[in-house]
């Protein structure tokens, strides 16, 4: 038998607060597709960290084709042979695709001999790629196509990918596979971090399974259910959600053809986008980030107040250019998806930050609207105790939460202001098991109470199980609706390219 | 190799010790240019930490000097807590001042005293003016106001010499560009006899606890600081960015054109080309030290003034020149900045 | 005729000051950072130029303790924002205010003193076409070294790998430093570039352009020079162009002011500043405009976590 392509040999790695691997040990045959399974935390990210150099294990050792391999930093990676596929693409926006993959590689290359070596990969493997088009007006399916180019022209033999799924179409992932499957058939050995059960289960042939910085367990998971895999991961099957039948109220939200450009540099406009949402009834807003999400959650929420008069209504009431705050009082909250910075300020204390939403209850009336910090301390204790969050009290800052505690705090913040109509942007984005099902199961709670919620997700998963109805976003254009029990995930994977209507098909091909 | 390492949490002990830290190292730096000058440090360091408090007069002259420190301070801790980079506060003082002046100048020996009061409205208001302009520019063509407000600086600046050397020369002054000496009645009242301190001292300490209450009190102080702590935070909780830009800038153009009111109608008594002395830019040094909270500010407006009175005594008494307070106002802001490191991150020796 | 050749030539030397201290602002801008201390290096610069003259007669060497004076504080100031991951605007502002001070207190022995004879930088027979010869081609060296410092930086910037990986880390710290690039040691190269030539600029001012040394003799021209980077929205051209712009406007007034224009020389001495306001509202007018040209992480600092 071949020497193993890798071999990490019980690595330690401890940051001031956490564990990240414990004694951790992984084995990689060379041309074998080996899945990296845990959730959030589980210390996959400090392992392939270490793998490709960008940090150094405190005890342990890794083997590379046989031999004791010290890898200082990723170029050395690089070097060996080991490439990386970044989650968050290590991508320059301003710059071309040809500059951007330049970057990544030896400097011996001339600019010329990087394009046409891109031509040669694209060729080859089907990627299509345009070598002079600046990044930033290239889609994230073709972003995630210039990281692959750019480790596959290293000729790696160690290919990392990093939740290389989560920002893409069904279909899409069905191509990335191909090419997974055509690479390893190189003998180059592919490292697939994820926690996707169905996918690691037709892609991989290896899976070491992570937990707490812990492995629990190296099977094979083609002879694995989801159920098996899940326990291994997460300790237990994940819980299920009640789902009582819908009882619809009023109209609660509606947007009435609404096309607007995006005030940011590398935005995408709204495009005649109309939708309504009836109280009792969670909307699911389907689609591939940098679609116009981040624009039409601007639009719901009035952190953008640029829309037209008429475009948005509330119960009936115009609140096209209201900003948050009015919205707020008339029934409106909003959980944005970036928690700290944005959703909560990272270096005040959760008492402070009820005031970034609550003020309404909070707050004396002008002339002078008083702070009483006793009333803010006593809300910030009432989320805490309500929606379990693990937090030193009222008075720890926010940025000293773990990402999901810090979710279930806005969440709840928002929901126990008993909203009319709820916008939640990635409810469960980055966060573990437990919590989110605890978040989703709040949400479903909100829904049954009469609350209209518009949900914005990427993950498809999260959306069937929450939502009565499902629109998905393309390009800036909203799709028609579609009932979530008439929806199939090829179908809406189509929809997610922008495929709902013959004119836009005719466009793609 | 040394590294740092963040904390989980900011360290409380490092945001008293940091300031303190640094005052001992521009210390040991300034100890260091005195010996290289060849002077005695002991003698030297005694003119800026011993003579500006060892008498009551000495007292209320550090007084005198840290008031429109203070005040100037008080309001640039607005600015930059809510990530207004407000930085032409000496400008401000001067627009103040001229205005300030203006209405000095109108009095005459049968006025009522309470042309003072006007006086003072008018300083504030030329403080906002020239603020505005920075916060208009900001709005309308959102031009950074670091530039404009420090432009505004050097336009204050010539403006107030072209006003002392044409219009408002005084005519019996031997042609030397000021204006003529105020009237008696629009001295700013003194608090004790024999000294050079004015109400203006109260009228800072009154601002220390205003600030306090309006920092952390307030829900308008509260939405101001969210913009500087996490400007999309703030457009997600609905507090408008403007309105934070503008009350920022009129506060700290408020405060420095009082400050401009008090100091030419108060120890300077008429309108001079020497009126911008870079308390304005000093200001910004006490602000930080101060750790933009107004209680540290009084103790860093101090520590300043006895920077300037110890650059004098120095010039005079050891023949040093009087631009080393300069050097070690920068001194300490570097060291500061350097030492308030170890409130977020720890020093830990690696391998 | 004459009159307005030497109007060319006086915008041509002061628009140099300003074009050589904002083309190295822009080198460590392209890198992410902003120096607000460029007043203050420039100022101190002037100083340890001017004295190194005073002492060795030689202007070269002026030059070289210029530059060495400004990176020196650069690199303080780099490594204060770059490893301590202090606040680039409050450090900047530090070194402008400590500049100010010690340029100041170092520069009160130099106030009075004297500079050897200055030279005639004619260049033979061009210096005779008549017009041109005395608008263009009677300048110090330096005068066309910021030409040339302008076309180096232009083929460094995008012509050249290096180049490239310099505007890919002011573009996203955080994805070179995942490639592997050592993000803060060219950030600090950039910073001390940019330092060096302020240094230059500041010695220029008090060697060349003035000659001598008044306290606070730059006058705000290192601010200008910062502005300057936004006007040209970070095109390298753009930065030279508008330089000598801002030169013309201090030229013309000075000529307005020696012909004895009926408006106060005070009035008249505030149009640079002026000029700068009014410049810096039109261009940033579109905030769109500004924030595409921009460096995407400029001024925001950036710490490799663990």
């Amino acid at each position: 038998m071949l020497a193993p392509r890798l071999e990490i040999k019980h690595v330690t790695k401890r940051y001031p607060s956490v564990v990240a691997n414990d004694d951790v040990s992984l084995l990689v045959a060379p041309g074998e597709i080996h899945a990296v399974l845990g959730e959030n935390g589980a210390g996959k990210s400090t392992l392939m960290k270490i793998i490709y150099g960008a940090t150094q294990p405190d005890a342990g050792e890794v083997w590379f084709d046989g031999q004791r391999a010290h890898i200082k930093n990723p170029q050395e990676a690089r070097a060996r042979g080991i490439s990386m596929v970044f989650q968050h693409f290590s991508l320059f926006e301003t710059l071309t695709v040809a500059e951007n993959i330049w970057l990544g590689l030896d400097k011996s290359f001339s600019l010329t001999t990087v394009r046409e070596r891109i031509a040669q990969k694209a060729v080859e493997y089907g990627l299509e790629l345009e070598a002079d088009r600046p990044v930033h007006s290239l889609s994230i399916g073709e972003r995630q196509r210039v990281e692959i180019v750019r480790a596959l022209l290293t000729d790696p033999k160690v290919l990392i990918l990093d939740e290389p799924t989560s920002v893409l179409t069904p279909q899409a992932v069905e191509r990335l596979f191909a090419v997974l499957r055509k690479l390893a058939a190189t003998g180059c050995s592919i490292l697939y971090i994820s926690h996707k059960l169905d996918e690691i289960r037709s892609l991989c042939t290896a899976c070491t399974v992570l937990r707490g910085g812990k492995v629990t367990g190296i099977v094979d998971p083609r002879a694995e259910s989801n159920a098996s895999l899940s326990r291994l991961m997460i300790g237990a099957e994940p819980p299920t959600l009640v789902h009582r039948d819908v009882v619809l109220g009023d109209v609660a939200l509606t947007v009435r053809g609404l096309t607007l450009a995006s005030d940011q540099p590398f935005g995408t406009a709204l495009s005649d986008v109309s939708m309504q949402i009836r109280a009792g009834e969670i909307v699911g807003i389907a689609g591939v980030s940098g679609n116009g999400q981040q624009e039409l959650l601007a639009v719901l929420s009035g952190e953008s107040t640029r829309a037209p008069l008429g475009s948005v209504t509330l119960f009936g009431a115009d609140v096209s250019q209201q900003n948050p705050r009015a919205r707020r009082a008339q029934g409106l909250h909003f959980v944005p998806e970036e928690r700290l910075g944005r959703g909560a300020v990272p270096s005040l204390s959760l008492a402070q930050n009820t005031l970034l939403t609550r003020a309404a209850t909070l707050v004396g009336k002008p002339p002078v609207a008083w702070i009483a910090p006793p009333r803010t301390a006593a809300m910030a204790s009432d989320i805490i105790a309500r929606f379990s969050v693990k937090a030193g009290g009222a008075q720890a800052s926010a940025k000293s939460l773990s990402g999901g505690n810090l979710q279930k705090y806005i969440v709840g913040r928002e929901i126990s202001a008993m909203p009319k109509v709820l916008v939640v942007a990635q409810p469960t984005w980055g966060v573990d098991v437990g919590a989110a099902a605890q978040i989703r199961a709040e949400l479903l709670k909100l829904r049954d109470a009469g609350c209209a919620l518009v949900v914005v997700s990427e993950e498809l998963d999260e959306l069937f199980e929450l939502c009565d109805r499902l629109h998905v976003i393309a390009k800036g254009k909203l799709s028609p609706t579609i009932a979530t029990r008439d929806a199939s995930i090829e179908k809406i994977g189509e929809w997610m390219s922008g495929l709902w209507t013959p004119e836009v098909a005719d466009a793609q091909a | 190799m040394l590294k740092l390492e963040a904390r989980p949490n900011p360290s409380k002990l490092w945001g008293f010790a940091s300031p303190l830290l640094a005052l001992v190292i521009t210390v040991l730096i300034g100890t260091v240019i005195f010996m290289a000058m060849g002077k005695a440090p002991l003698t030297a360091l005694s003119m800026f930490f011993w003579e500006p408090i060892k008498s009551s007069y000495a007292l209320s002259e550090l007084a005198v000097k840290a008031t429109p420190l203070l005040i100037i301070a008080l309001g640039l801790s607005v600015c930059f807590r809510s990530n207004v980079w407000n930085i032409g506060a000496e400008g401000q003082f001067v627009f103040g001042a001229i205005c300030a002046a203006g209405v000095a100048l109108m009095a005459d020996a049968t006025t009522s005293r309470w042309i003072v009061l006007a006086v003072l409205i008018a300083g504030v208001l030329g403080g906002m003016a020239w603020a505005g302009i920075a916060a208009l520019l900001r709005d309308r063509f959102n031009a950074n106001e670091i530039l404009t407000s420090l432009m505004l600086v050097y336009i204050a600046v010539f403006l107030l010499t072209y006003l002392v050397s044409g219009p408002w020369k005084d005519p019996n002054g031997f042609n030397f560009p000021q204006s003529k000496t105020f009237e008696k009645v629009t001295q700013i009242p003194r608090l004790l006899d024999g000294t050079r301190m004015s109400i203006g001292l109260l009228i800072a300490l009154a601002g220390v606890g205003a600030l306090w209450v309006y920092l952390f009190r307030t829900f308008s102080g509260f939405q101001l600081q969210v913009g500087g702590l996490a400007p999309l935070a703030a457009r997600y909780g609905g507090f408008s960015s403007r309105k934070a830009l503008w009350t920022a800038l009129m506060i700290s153009g408020g405060a420095a054109g009082l400050a401009g009111a008090l100091e030419v109608a108060g120890p300077v008594g008429q309108l001079t080309p020497y009126i911008p002395v870079g308390y304005g830019f000093a200001a910004i040094i006490v602000a930080f030290v101060g750790r933009l909270h107004p209680v540290g500010i009084v103790f860093a407006a101090i520590l300043m003034s006895m920077f300037y009175i110890g650059g004098e005594l120095a010039q005079s008494r050891l023949r040093l020149s009087k631009s080393l307070t300069g050097v070690l106002q920068g001194l300490l802001l570097f060291t500061l900045l350097a030492c308030d490191t170890l409130i977020a991150y720890r020093v830990r020796w690696q391998r | 005729m004459n009159e307005i050749a030497l109007l060319v030539a006086a915008t041509f030397n002061a628009g140099t000051v300003l074009a050589i201290a904002a083309l190295g602002l822009l080198i460590n801008e392209k890198a992410g950072i902003v120096n607000l201390g460029a007043e203050g290096m420039m100022l101190c610069a002037a100083v340890a130029g001017f004295a190194a003259v005073v002492y060795t007669g030689n202007d070269w060497v002026g030059f070289l303790a210029g530059m060495g004076a400004g990176a020196l504080m650069a690199a303080a100031f780099g490594v204060m924002v770059i490893w301590l991951n202090t606040n680039q605007y409050a450090t900047g502002l530090a070194l402008s205010l400590f500049g100010a001070g010690l340029s100041a207190f170092v520069g009160v022995g130099y106030v009075q003193a004297k500079l050897p004879p200055r030279g005639d930088y004619s260049i033979p027979f061009l210096s005779d076409i008549p017009f041109l010869g005395t608008a263009l081609f009677k300048q110090h060296p330096l005068a066309y070294f910021a030409l040339i410092l302008m076309a180096a930086i232009v083929y460094f910037l995008f012509k050249s790998r290096a180049g490239l990986v310099l505007r890919s880390v002011g573009e996203s710290p955080e994805s070179a430093h995942a490639l592997g690039y050592p993000v803060r040691r060219i950030r600090l190269l950039a910073v001390i570039f940019g330092g060096a030539m302020c240094g230059l600029a500041g010695a220029y001012l008090s060697v060349i352009y003035t000659p001598l040394w008044v306290q606070g003799m730059v006058a705000g021209k290192g601010w200008i020079a910062l502005a300057l980077t936004t006007f040209a929205t970070w095109r390298p051209a753009r930065v030279l162009l508008g330089a000598y712009l801002f030169g013309g406007v201090t030229m013309v007034q000075l000529a307005l002011q020696s012909r004895g224009v009926a408006v106060s020389e005070q009035l008249l001495s505030m149009t640079p500043y002026i000029a700068t306001i009014v410049v810096l509202a039109l261009i940033s007018r579109n905030p769109a405009w500004i924030r595409v040209n921009m460096p995407q992480s400029l001024g925001k600092p950036f710490y490799p976590g663990g």
